[in-house]
């Protein structure tokens, strides 16, 4: 055999610019915090902070220039695909970890625990699986992802390791992220069983013909489709999110409730429509189950709960549910007519419901204190001790509740849209009539801000943060209640990173 | 004066008090009087900018008149769409002067945060000007549902001691309503082929089975809004929580939103089914008028008195409405619409001016309860005559607006079955005795309260709002030609619409 034969083709390595990028800042991440001046120190922590940041910026900036080509090109043997959607969906990943690592360092420098160069490496290793997910061209790149984002964030959320409630927490979300783990890959290993292969589009292909074993394929779909609801924190595979929300550190749940939606999002469009669309009638039933029983679970759970971040953990339930529900109503009888409209509105959703956590979840970081771990009462008369803050809060919170001329509304219409034009006109009924239960939980929220006062709970009078983080908070509101008043500008961008990419 | 009706007027209704308001929040921590002189500005532009309005008003067509229209969202199809005829142009006019009265009653003396009430109330007020110049659906959706934020706040943050609970109930019970409609907007949108253009759905045929559930998502929605047997237990919780000024807004307008649905999509929208549920609508009317009447009767807190007979006063406009629907051939139905829109216009004032009158003499005893009061007539002879005017009003004494709105609604309900006019002819008799026995152990009798004998009459303040609001009573009340006009040729293209069947 000569080397002609083996038929070597290089890779064409710029479409993976950004990837490789961000793996060598996490190297020089951590080498270079072993020759700063004192390990543990806030010089160290600002280093790796401002050497993260960079990363960032050096991938956004990479991926920005990669492929503008606006079609999809494949590399690495077609498992890495670069377009449109890989683009959007990493950009907005890269804004979210750029966001959530600006607003814990309100609360890192008292943290030492968790105030390490390892927070912003490990961070960035799962910012880098996150990526590899939305790009992923065959089943074995995407688990690869998956895996990639979990192990850090396991670790991440057990990172004080003082703390019992984080340890818990990392360790259930451990255990149950494991099982997650192999029933995606069993998933996946009956998939290939089916069609005898992991590629996205040979599989796709041999879907379709009568070659491929659809019954085999379809209990493989049964199990991935279980699989991403774990990973992504679905009803009934939900019961992790709000121990590890309420016990993980606020600055680790700030980042497992944005850019980790946004990636599994990429994982279910590239595995359900992109690869299994000949099955779309069993992965839609499944998807239906599964946001209706999170849309309702999420929402009722809610209720009960007096801790903002484990109330925000169930409110995430729902909106992942809304985000399910726009991917279960793409293929009607067949025809793919809605399938543009129903996901670029769940892209939307999910856009939309992340940068909305990450300033819910960033408020909560700049209260002092430990009123920062989620007590309701912590936002007592927030209203008069600092008005800015509590009228950014307010802002997101009537946003998540869905309530006009903020995003939030606008990303429950597009879906809802997207569900009555499939015809099922009693789940919108359905989603809204539970939209409703939320509202409930939100405005308890609004409630506490306004209408309580902070006198019976012993708060300081006014909030000390530094005033470039009230500003990053207040411009987060604005940004939400900007885009609710213009959304057409991003929900265009939407349509069209969905309608240039990989499908059919 | 061309110069001044080429402006963009309807905008400049909505926006003018809505950035006057946003100006007031920013300039507040400047000082309270200068906040104050913000707001009080904001409030007379607002009533300045419905004169050219009505100057400028052609009422011998009823085409929209001073339109606006530039797309907003293109992929939803929604336009910024805004225009008046005569069913909307009254309630610009009443709302901008409901605003001043209760900007410039409130005296600046609301509680810890006078500028944030003042700032509120001109939110509120360009937002129900969006509601009734939309001319787009989608528009005129975001508009309903985002004026609820501001009197949640101002029921929460300025009200009484259940303000928290009566804040709580008026927003789901109105979300309840208006998630259907949002529903039954997407449908709409769907069945017009992708618009959102009120004027499209006026045209587009659908079936029966269509309209009715459509109807009744409409009836959900408007009739809690109203509000209507039996959606109706928010109200007098909110009315007797409310601060002064809520209490006016919520009477004077924000029920009004509920008629003003009615005639704008319920008639012309879905004309069959209006026509085959009007004795559904006429029924719970006359349940509103006859029963709530009598629960009237009952009640030993005049705020809870006035807001139960709001609901007697909000049946005769649907009773109106939809008597005068499937009134006999004979019978000129327009009169029976007219009478409802000034029953409307008139209930906006006369329920404006009696929260007005509770509220001050709430201001000098701190109480609510008739049982406290007696004997105002011996320290308070103007506030006496005042109240005695609004009282006749409300009774429907001829001469005031009321006997107007109420004699054309009983001639249409007389065309449309005797009993039904049986029925809301008794109410009158009620409505007497209700507001004459409150009347009379209110202002009557020896003075038994210390804080009432201290009391001065109205200031000037006082003064000139309750002039400002027994003008407008007594000048519909006498010569209702000039609203009549306005009215007149929009309500007849309104039946021609309801008159016409929709499906084929």
């Amino acid at each position: 055999m000569t080397l002609a034969e083996i038929r070597f083709v290089l890779p064409d390595f710029r479409l993976a610019g950004a990837e490789i990028f961000l793996l060598f800042m996490i190297c020089v991440i951590l080498i270079v915090e072993l020759f700063v001046a004192k390990k543990g120190s806030e010089t160290a922590r600002k280093t790796a902070h401002a050497l993260a940041q960079l990363a960032l910026a050096g991938s956004a900036a990479l991926i920005c220039t990669a492929n503008a080509s606006g079609v999809a090109l494949r590399t690495f043997s077609n498992t890495f695909v670069s377009d449109p959607i890989a683009d959007v969906l990493k950009l907005a990943i890269i804004l979210a970890v750029s966001l959530s690592f600006l607003y814990s360092s309100a609360k890192l420098p008292g943290r030492a625990a968790l105030a390490k160069a390892e927070f912003y490496a490990l961070t960035l290793v799962a910012t880098l699986g996150m990526m590899v997910i939305v790009s992923a061209g065959s089943f074995m790149t995407l688990y690869l992802g998956v895996e990639l984002l979990s192990l850090p964030v396991y670790a991440l959320v057990a990172l004080d390791r003082d703390s019992a409630s984080a340890t818990e927490a990392g360790m259930k979300y451990f255990v149950l992220g494991a099982l997650a783990s192999g029933l995606l890959l069993y998933g996946i290993s009956m998939i290939y069983g089916a069609t005898g292969s992991l590629d996205a589009v040979t599989v796709a292909g041999r879907l379709f013909s009568p070659r491929g074993n659809r019954i085999v394929a379809a209990f493989g779909v049964v199990f991935l489709v279980a699989g991403i609801a774990f990973k992504l924190g679905a009803a009934p595979f939900h019961m992790w999110v709000p121990d590890v929300y309420q016990g993980a550190p606020t600055p680790v749940t700030l980042l497992v409730a944005s850019a980790p939606k946004i990636a599994l999002f990429g994982f279910a469009v590239r595995a359900l429509p992109g690869a299994l669309a000949a099955l779309s009638q069993d992965w839609q039933a499944m998807l239906l189950v599964i946001s209706a029983t999170s849309i309702a679970v999420g929402n009722v759970a809610a209720i009960a709960q007096t801790n903002v971040k484990r109330m925000l953990a169930y409110s995430s339930i729902a909106h992942t549910g809304f985000v399910l529900l726009g991917l279960s109503v793409g293929v009607v009888d067949g025809s793919a007519a809605n399938m543009i409209n129903a996901y670029s509105a769940s892209l939307f959703y999910v856009l939309v419901y992340a940068l909305s956590s990450l300033g819910a979840f960033g408020i909560l970081l700049l209260l002092p204190g430990s009123e920062g771990e989620g007590d309701i009462s912590a936002l007592a008369g927030l209203g008069a001790r600092n008005p800015l803050l509590a009228a950014a809060l307010a802002t997101l919170m009537f946003s998540m509740a869905g309530i006009p001329f903020l995003a939030g509304f606008f990303a429950k219409f597009s879906v809802l849209v997207a569900v009555v034009a499939a015809g099922s006109v009693w789940l919108a009924v359905f989603a809204v009539f539970f939209s409703l239960v939320g509202v409930f939980y939100y405005l308890r929220v609004v409630r506490y801000l306004y209408f309580d006062s902070a006198a019976p709970f012993g708060h300081a009078a006014n909030i000390e943060a530094p005033a470039f983080l009230k500003a990053l908070a207040a411009a987060n509101a604005l940004a939400v209640a900007l885009l609710g008043v213009f959304p057409n500008a991003l929900m265009a961008v939407c349509v069209y990173a969905l309608s240039r990419s990989i499908f059919m | 004066m061309n110069v001044v009706f080429d402006w963009p007027l309807a905008s400049c209704a909505i926006w003018l008090p809505v950035a006057a308001g946003l100006l007031v929040l920013a300039l507040s921590p400047l000082g309270a009087s200068f906040a104050r002189g913000v707001a009080l500005a904001g409030a007379v532009l607002g009533v300045l900018v419905t004169v050219p309005l009505y100057a400028g008003f052609d009422t011998t067509t009823a085409s929209m008149q001073f339109v606006e229209s530039m797309p907003w969202i293109p992929l939803f199809n929604c336009a910024y769409a805004l225009g008046v005829d005569g069913i909307s142009l009254p309630f610009v006019i009443l709302n901008s002067l409901i605003t001043l009265v209760v900007v410039f009653g409130s005296g600046g003396r609301a509680g810890a945060r006078p500028a944030q009430y003042d700032a509120a109330f001109l939110l509120m007020s360009g937002l129900m000007n969006g509601i009734f110049c939309a001319l787009d659906g989608m528009l005129f959706y975001v508009f309903f549902e985002a004026s609820l934020i501001p009197l949640y706040l101002i029921i929460g943050v300025w009200g009484g001691p259940n303000r928290v609970r009566a804040a709580y109930r008026f927003i789901l019970f109105t979300l309840a309503g208006s998630l259907l409609l949002l529903v039954a907007f997407i449908a709409l949108f769907l069945i017009a082929g992708g618009s959102f253009s009120i004027a499209d759905w006026h045209r587009v045929s659908i079936d029966e089975a269509t309209q009715t559930w459509i109807f009744l998502a409409f009836l959900a929605a408007f009739g809690v809004k109203l509000p209507m047997w039996p959606l109706h237990t928010w109200l007098p919780e909110a009315h007797v929580e409310a601060p002064t000024g809520g209490s006016i807004v919520l009477a004077a307008i924000a029920l009004k939103l509920g008629a003003y649905g009615f005639l704008r999509f319920s008639l012309p929208i879905v004309p069959d089914a209006a026509r085959a549920l009007s004795w559904l609508v006429v029924a719970l009317s006359l349940v509103a008028v006859v029963y709530i009447g009598l629960v009237a009767l009952a009640q030993t807190d005049m705020k809870k008195l006035v807001a139960y007979s709001s609901i007697a006063h909000m049946g005769f406009v649907t009773l109106g409405a939809f008597a005068a629907l499937d009134a006999g051939v004979s019978f000129d139905r327009s009169l029976g619409v007219i009478g409802a829109l000034i029953q409307m216009v008139s209930h906006g004032i006369v329920a404006a001016a009696m929260f007005y009158c509770i509220g001050a003499l709430y201001e000098r005893t701190h109480s609510r309860q008739i049982a406290d009061y007696g004997g105002v007539v011996r320290v308070m002879p103007k506030f006496s005559a005042f109240f005695l005017l609004f009282s006749m009003a409300n009774i429907g004494m001829p001469g005031t607006s009321s006997f107007i709105g109420e004699v054309l609604v009983i001639f249409a309900a007389l065309e449309y079955n005797f009993w039904a006019a049986l029925a809301a002819a008794l109410t009158l008799v009620i409505g007497a005795a209700y507001t004459l026995r409150m009347y009379q152990r209110v202002i009557f009798g020896e003075v038994t309260n210390p804080a009432l004998s201290e009391s001065r009459d109205v200031d000037r303040r006082e003064f000139a709002v309750l002039s400002l609001l027994a003008l407008g009573t007594l000048a519909i009340g006498l010569y209702p030609q000039p609203l009549i006009e306005v009215l007149r040729v929009s309500v007849d293209e309104l039946l021609r619409h309801a008159a016409v069947a929709k499906f084929f």
